[in-house]
């Protein structure tokens, strides 16, 4: 039998690292891909976790792309498999002409065969259990030593290496010498046993200077912290949970009065979330900026509050990580699927402005954004990011921050323009964009008026009266209407002015410009539009109007952003052809790319 | 209910407080609850106490859920903000605005309802975080709006108007309180202003979380001869364990009390609570001995009134959370924008 041939691939490829989930594998794949980020390799890490603290199987995939790519592409070039469970899917996934790299402590399994894949045994185990005391340490290490394995293997520079861990374990520089150890152990191991480097491997570039690895969630923090935001009240959920952790160390460093150490911030973890949604209220009402970061079935539990705080028109931003549903759904997987139930989120007629980000970079953006929208227009907005963004490592453009922007705190009445007034109706149009004017307690008895969810006149008094629930109402549609001049507009994309595009949001993106990179090269040009707002802006409808076919993409089964196209633009919805994936996995650029060839292959046989 | 509006006008002679306002400009729109209304009494009691304080109108802002009780801010302090949220949730609503602004004095109004059965969890967790507010929960046993249905406050064997008996023993918000460890407890009735009065104004004063249980009948669905929350039983079975005096820091007295039987207690802004016990092996400074004694006495078919628990030792919600004494709502924009100069120190740690 012929030995299998490992393709050349030169900072193209994609590493999967398969591991028994509570078993400290986050350190070596995040160590293994900082590493490269660091040798100017652009690089992007998705973590397939289960909804468990130990024992399941779990996968950490990072891609290395030298054109920049960020989505999955659908194949996997190296594999290294930690656990015996999955051996027969981990195995069964590596493309041709791939690796695949097992603990070679236990005997070859039989099912480790195949004829287009090199398989690299290495006594992992043994050779940490040699050299290291405890369980736990050995345990942890046997991870590291791989990471030095896939060094040797890949030309993954040591240095780099070396200096993140010091890094790691500043201060504790006994830690960092073992870890180092442990590197050399798998590295030693593999320049005796194999033929280093590899044909697939890393070469150094220049494509990450100025850009930063973040997470979403860390990434919306910073824009809680930056815009302003003093309040945050949360119930845990995944995965939002390290929003609020981000939010609170920040706070911890650049809100901590000097003087007196007292803090310049409140984070309270409320007793569920239709309690957190209430304290937002509570706390925007009362002039603080609050916010709240939750998930799907926080959403479903805070709806009724949402509708209060649509009709009584008190801002507040709720970011909404998503993760797979219905029900309790997959929680530790990615979709987009609150893309309805957020832009109506609550009984009776509610309309709630969405921000989408579709990277870190975006999520610092518009959560800044999400705080002025809100204020402006007196409603809570949600921003809807997803676990893949939430939770992953995406290399960014470092963020700026521009000194001479001001907080936008909308239409609010104080003392002084109180006493210019003769009186003060809470729910009057005095500017005829449907935004009224608040004023804030504890400011001026003129102010004073009595917020309700109830039956309420443009002067704030309680009304069961139809025409008064009317005037109301339809100022509320008003507002909205102005809502979608002041939202973020699409990005678009539109170098061909065909009549083919396609539309999509959030995290697809990555995908969806990979995709159009890789049909153009055969010959199919599409025009491309990401939202980034709803309401919908009118260059939105405009490129609707533009295009005759227009493939709509998103990560759903019910096809939730076509949905809200239909009913919320004036499009034909034959027009729209949906792209769905809602696997649990963010969406790759293959299952795009497939999905529109089969889509003209059938529109030409027709 | 009335229709009639109430009309704005004020007689010279009207007593005014220490702000010059009088005694109208602490009242709110006119009740729409049915005549009679044991809430309408508490409503008045929250306006004589603000009055006598000298509260400004603009610095309390009032909170409530949903039901006849919750209805009742609008009806006093027409010049505060207030806050008519959803159903069992007004302490949210009010643990997110103190936490936005504590210099305000905050006064929720619930109902049994409201309280003990769609809002038990909130309720319990504004206790536990020690949330600095005057709580009252108009307790009729019965839910009004909705016609007749028992509450969780309904005593067993209580008969409903239609004839229904309720078997399921009741959520006593004494206990409860006294259990999730709010620092402040008390009962009281909405027929009996001259106990009510001097307990609102400590409540009020009181720095943490203060509870004041007001039995107060419902005379539409539970004032019947079969109820244990009608004006006629809870006349017959209320029993005072303490008098309560409220003493404010200019030390006018409130009312006459015996020096030598009395428990005095100074609140933080310097006004003092003095306590006279009617039983005398009752001790409100002791959590455990007076959670017995009043479950002693509900059992014998008494409930026990006045300032029951206190503890002015407490540290409250803003304590507990370390925030600075300025209010957040009020903090500047160079107070919370850390600005461009801390991004790249930030950003460091993602490279």
């Amino acid at each position: 039998m012929p030995e299998p041939q490992v393709t050349q691939r030169v900072n193209d490829f994609v590493i999967k690292l398969a591991n028994v989930n509570g078993t400290g594998s986050a350190s070596a794949n995040s160590l293994l891909m900082k590493s490269i980020f660091r040798m100017g390799v652009p690089v992007v890490g998705k973590n397939f976790f289960p909804s468990n603290i130990q024992g399941l199987p779990t996968w950490y995939e990072i891609r290395l792309s030298r054109e920049g790519h960020i989505a999955r592409s659908g194949r996997v070039d190296i594999m290294v498999a930690m656990n015996a469970e999955t051996y027969r899917q981990d195995l069964a996934e590596v493309s041709p002409g791939g690796v695949l790299i097992y603990d070679s402590t236990w005997p070859r399994s039989h099912e480790l065969q195949r004829e287009d894949v090199t398989i690299f045994g290495i006594p992992l185990a043994r050779m940490c259990n040699e050299q290291f005391n405890g369980v736990r340490a050995r345990i942890l290490m046997k991870n590291i030593a791989y990471a030095g394995a896939l060094a040797a293997l890949l030309d993954i520079d040591l240095e780099i290496i070396k200096e993140l861990l010091s890094e790691t374990f500043a201060g504790k520089p006994k830690l960092a010498a073992a870890n180092m150890e442990a590197i050399h152990l798998g590295y030693d191991y593999a320049q005796e046993h194999f033929d280093c480097p590899l044909p697939m491997r890393v070469e150094r570039m220049d494509k990450t200077r100025g850009h930063i690895m973040i997470d979403g969630n860390t990434a919306s923090a910073l824009g809680c912290l930056y815009a302003g935001a003093t309040i945050g009240a949360w119930y845990p959920i995944t995965p939002s949970t390290s929003l609020m952790d981000a939010f609170r160390s920040l706070c911890e460093e650049h809100r901590t009065d000097e003087e007196t150490g007292r803090n310049r911030y409140c984070v309270i973890q409320a007793e569920d979330e239709l309690a957190a949604i209430g304290m937002v209220l509570g706390a925007s009402w009362m002039g603080a900026r609050a916010f709240t970061p939750t998930s799907g079935p926080g959403i479903s539990l805070m709806s009724e509050f949402i509708g209060y705080g649509y009709y009584a028109e008190i801002p507040a931003v709720i970011f909404d990580v998503q993760r797979v549903g219905p029900s309790t759904g997959m929680p530790t997987r990615t979709q987009q699927c609150d893309i309805v139930s957020a832009a109506y989120c609550s009984h009776g007629d509610t309309r709630h402005p969405i921000l989408f980000p579709a990277d870190p970079a975006e999520c610092f953006e518009l959560s800044v954004a999400a705080f002025d929208l809100a204020e402006r227009l007196q409603t809570p907005v949600f921003v809807l990011s997803d676990l893949d963004i939430g939770m992953n490592d995406w290399m960014c453009p470092a963020f700026q921050w521009d000194d001479d922007y001001r907080w936008d705190r909308g239409k609010v009445l104080g003392r002084e323009e109180l006493e210019q007034v003769d009186h003060f109706w809470r729910y009057f149009d005095q500017d005829g964009d449907g935004i009224p004017y608040r004023t804030l307690p504890g400011v001026d008895p003129k102010g004073a008026y009595f917020t309700r969810g109830s039956g309420h006149n443009a002067q704030g008094k309680y009304t069961e009266d139809s025409d008064e629930y009317r005037e109301v109402m339809d100022r509320l549609t008003r507002k909205f209407e102005t809502a979608a001049e002041l939202v973020p507009g699409p990005v678009i994309i539109e170098k061909n002015r065909g009549d083919m595009a396609i539309l999509s949001v959030g995290s697809c993106d990555g995908a969806v410009r990979e995709a159009l990179e890789i049909l153009s090269r055969e010959g199919i040009s599409l025009d491309y539009l990401r939202v980034r707002a709803f309401p919908f802006s009118s260059r939105v409808q405009e490129f609707l109007d533009r295009h005759d076919r227009i493939f709509v993409i998103e990560q759903n089964r019910d096809a939730q952003l076509r949905t809200l196209l239909i009913s919320e633009t004036r499009t034909n919805p034959e027009k729209l052809l949906s792209v769905l994936h809602y696997d649990g996995l963010p969406i790759g650029s293959d299952c795009i790319v497939q999905a529109i060839r089969e889509a003209l292959a059938e529109g030409a046989a027709a | 209910m009335s229709f009639m509006r109430k009309p704005k006008i004020a007689h010279p002679g009207l007593k005014k407080n220490a702000l010059g306002l009088t005694r109208r400009d602490y009242e709110g729109v006119m009740s729409t609850l049915c005549a009679g209304c044991g809430h309408d009494s508490i409503t008045a009691a929250i306006i004589q106490c603000c009055f006598e304080l000298s509260v400004e109108p603009h610095r309390v802002a009032k909170v409530s859920g949903i039901g006849c009780s919750s209805k009742t801010p609008a009806y006093f302090l027409g010049q505060s903000h207030g806050f008519n949220s959803v159903h069992g949730r007004m302490p949210a609503v009010a643990t997110g605005a103190n936490a936005a602004n504590g210099e305000l004095d905050f006064i929720g109004v619930s109902g049994d309802g409201d309280s003990l059965s769609i809002g038990l969890g909130q309720f319990c967790h504004a206790m536990r975080r020690n949330l600095n507010m005057l709580y009252i929960i108009e307790n009729n046993g019965v839910y009004g709006l909705t016609k007749g249905q028992f509450s969780a406050s309904a005593d067993v064997g209580t008969k409903a108007k239609k004839g229904e008996v309720n078997e399921q023993p009741p959520i006593d918000p004494v206990l409860t309180a006294l259990a999730m460890g709010s620092t402040f407890v008390a009962r009281s009735f909405s027929g009996d202003k001259a106990q009510l009065v001097p307990l609102i104004k400590a409540g009020l004063k009181h720095k943490g979380f203060a509870l004041i249980d007001v039995l107060s009948p419902c005379v539409t669905f539970n004032d019947h001869e079969d109820s244990t929350k009608s004006y006629a039983y809870t006349r017959q079975h209320y029993h005072p364990a303490l008098e309560t005096d409220f003493i404010q820091p200019a030390g006018e007295i409130m009312a006459d009390y015996d020096a030598g039987a009395a428990l005095e207690i100074d609140l933080h802004d310097g006004s003092r609570v003095v306590l006279r016990k009617t039983a005398p092996d009752y001790d409100p400074q002791n959590r455990g001995l007076a959670f017995a004694y009043i479950k002693d006495k509900l059992r014998e078919g008494e409930f026990l009134t006045g300032l029951l628990y206190v503890d002015e030792d407490g540290r409250d919600m803003h304590q507990l959370s370390n925030t600075v004494n300025q209010p957040l709502s009020s903090l500047g924009w160079e107070a919370v924008c850390p600005g461009s100069q801390a991004l790249p120190g930030i950003l460091d740690r993602y490279r």
